[in-house]
């Protein structure tokens, strides 16, 4: 491996990220303090207990999910599409570094600026409602392995996309879907029987559960499942990323 | 001297199914310089990214100080600084900083002393810190410059490196070149000026239509294109060329209406004063002269249609 490499496309990466930390900050903070108005406090309070917990607190593991998700989808896709667009790639393409060298930098940084957002959230959240993690070895395996999977998936799509438009499209037409049907809000057995069987075709039902049993310690799926189902996923996307490299497709065609 | 980049039978299909490369085979010695010369859409950056793994080729193969470009990449592109023809770098980053990642892109510890030389060679160090966009074309150039040789390249690629770039310029460019050379890099650099090959290449190579046409010593070239012809144009008629004419080796054209004369625009003299005073002496009136130069679009154009150099009229006044 050469570190140097890795290490240089990582620390650029998130020098993008430094010039926008205002706005890396503030949005995550902002958007969950109004989720938490909404649903925390003014729907909420309506709302019974869900499997013993409190709705406010009930959100919040899928609302870190939610944010995580998009935030790893958009940094990743956008930070290998950026220099294609630009077509400073050149530099990546031509450079002594092969493929897991260029994921290990660019999906590395992605996932650690969603890492970052992912914590800010749960800070903030924690300032609205009590927040007791029963299993935090595992809140902290599920988030950094989110972050990481999503990631790879985010650079799938950046390299992927030829333009700006397909760039926004697979996060706004497969993955917003998915991620607010995938049990952010509510526990699937809240879900007429129908629905509850198709629930479990949405990979995200297994992060959300998996990640709400290390907060409350119950889960829609078995935890195993959920690991099982995040470690299947992530293994997919490095063997897509491989068989990009290996054939060149939309970089060296 | 030994090939430091050897190019086998090289071939690259885009995409769409467009051919851009044709089987190229060439051999660049350690420390020369080549220069690439085509007309647009030759197939020239094609080449070079080929070379540079920025595409892959569909067949052939790519030698890099005999390190097999695909197999071994690592050794392979170790060895190459790339130009690319086109400005391509991030708006927001700073001028040091993007120095700097190239040579850590390419693996090597920080190195802040040689940058700083780097960057005063390229008369970039005032702008060290000013961020991309805030530089003129000019001085993006020399980034895309000081990038490519941050990595200390053994071998340099050029990608019309003077394209769009101001008189001035263009000679620092040419020192620069030079300098590179005296330290024993190797360079290949397209250009669509002749005089820029004429400047400061060793070798010549002219590529059309994806194909490799020539690759020839540049003085061997220069010579063929340094060839210019002077029509003189009688007010009258003539049968055949008068006898006191017979040294400057004339043609007969135009039915007898113009004499021919060629002469080479590199030698010390080119015989159209004599020539101009014998024909007056002959008794021949002179209605007009004009010269005619091959110029590179015609050796283009000759090369690909198969035809032999072709003249064009260029310019009216000889003497
Ligand atoms: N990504 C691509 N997809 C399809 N065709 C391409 C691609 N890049 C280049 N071509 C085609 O390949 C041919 C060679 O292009 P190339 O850029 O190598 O030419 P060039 O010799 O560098 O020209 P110029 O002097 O204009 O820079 C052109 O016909 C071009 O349209
Ligand atoms: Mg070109």
């Amino acid at each position: 491996m050469n570190w140097t490499a890795v290490a240089t496309i990582y620390r650029a990466e998130m020098a993008r990220f430094w010039r926008t930390f205002l706005q890396s900050f503030i949005s995550p903070v902002l958007s969950t303090s109004l989720y938490f108005v909404v649903f925390g406090s003014a729907i909420g309070s309506r709302i019974q207990e869900v499997d013993g917990v409190e709705y406010g607190a009930f959100i919040v593991p899928g609302l870190v999910m939610l944010s995580v998700i998009t935030q790893s989808i958009s940094n990743a896709s956008f930070g290998i599409f950026f220099p294609k667009f630009i077509g400073n790639i050149y530099e990546i393409l031509s450079a002594p570094i092969n493929f897991l060298e260029v994921v290990a930098g660019f999906v590395g940084a992605a996932a650690t600026k969603s890492l970052f957002i992912g914590t800010v959230i749960l800070c903030t959240a924690s300032l609205f409602v009590d927040l007791a993690v029963q299993h935090p070895l595992a809140m902290v395996a599920f988030l950094v392995l989110t972050c990481l999977s999503f990631s790879l998936m985010g650079f799938i799509i950046g390299i992927w996309a030829r333009n700006f438009e397909q760039l926004q499209l697979v996060p706004l037409l497969v993955v917003t879907p998915l991620v607010f049907l995938g049990g952010s809000f509510y526990s699937i057995s809240m879900l007429p029987p129908f629905w509850q069987t198709i629930t479990h075709f949405n990979p995200v039902v297994y992060l959300v559960s998996g990640f709400r049993w290390a907060f409350f310690g119950q889960a829609d799926v078995p935890v195993l499942l959920s690991l099982c189902a995040i470690g299947g996923f992530t293994l997919a996307c490095m063997g897509v990323i491989w068989w990009i490299f290996k054939t060149g497709w939309r970089i060296r065609a | 001297m030994a090939a430091i980049l050897s190019i086998h039978e090289l071939r690259k299909t885009y995409e769409g199914g467009f051919q851009a490369l044709k089987g190229v085979s060439l051999d660049i010695e350690e420390g020369e310089i080549l220069a690439l010369l085509g007309p647009n859409g030759a197939g020239k950056t094609t080449l070079i990214s080929t070379i540079c793994g920025i595409t892959n080729g569909t067949s052939g193969s790519v030698s890099v100080g005999g390190f097999d470009n695909v197999t071994h990449f690592r050794r392979a592109r170790a060895l190459i600084g790339l130009v690319p023809q086109e400005i391509t770098l991030e708006p927001f980053t700073g001028v040091l900083d993007t120095v700097t990642f190239s040579r850590g892109l390419f693996g090597k510890p920080a190195n802040p002393a040689l940058v700083e030389e780097i960057l005063r060679k390229l008369s970039l160090w005032e702008k060290r810190d000013s961020r991309i966009m805030d530089l003129s074309g000019g001085m993006k150039r020399r980034v895309l410059i000081a990038k490519a040789l941050a990595h200390e390249p053994r071998i340099l690629f050029l990608d019309e490196p003077t394209a769009g770039v101001d008189v001035e310029l263009r000679k620092d460019m040419w020192e620069i070149v030079q300098e590179l050379k005296a330290d024993g890099v190797t360079i290949i650099l397209t250009t669509h000026y002749i005089e820029e090959a004429e400047a400061i290449a060793d070798r010549v190579g002219v590529i059309a239509n994806g194909e490799l046409l020539l690759v020839e010593e540049k003085d061997q070239l220069m010579a063929r294109m340094g060839q210019k012809q002077l029509e003189v144009q009688l007010s009258a008629p003539v049968s055949a060329i008068p006898e006191s004419l017979a040294q400057h080796s004339l043609q007969l054209v135009n039915d007898g209406k113009a004499l021919l004369y060629s002469y080479d625009t590199r030698a010390e003299r080119t015989g159209i004063t004599t020539l101009l005073n014998d024909v007056a002496q002959a008794g021949l009136v002179l209605a007009d002269v004009q010269t005619r130069e091959s110029s590179l679009e015609d050796i283009f154009v000759g090369l690909v249609s198969g035809e032999k150099l072709r003249t064009e009229s260029v310019s009216g006044d000889a003497a």
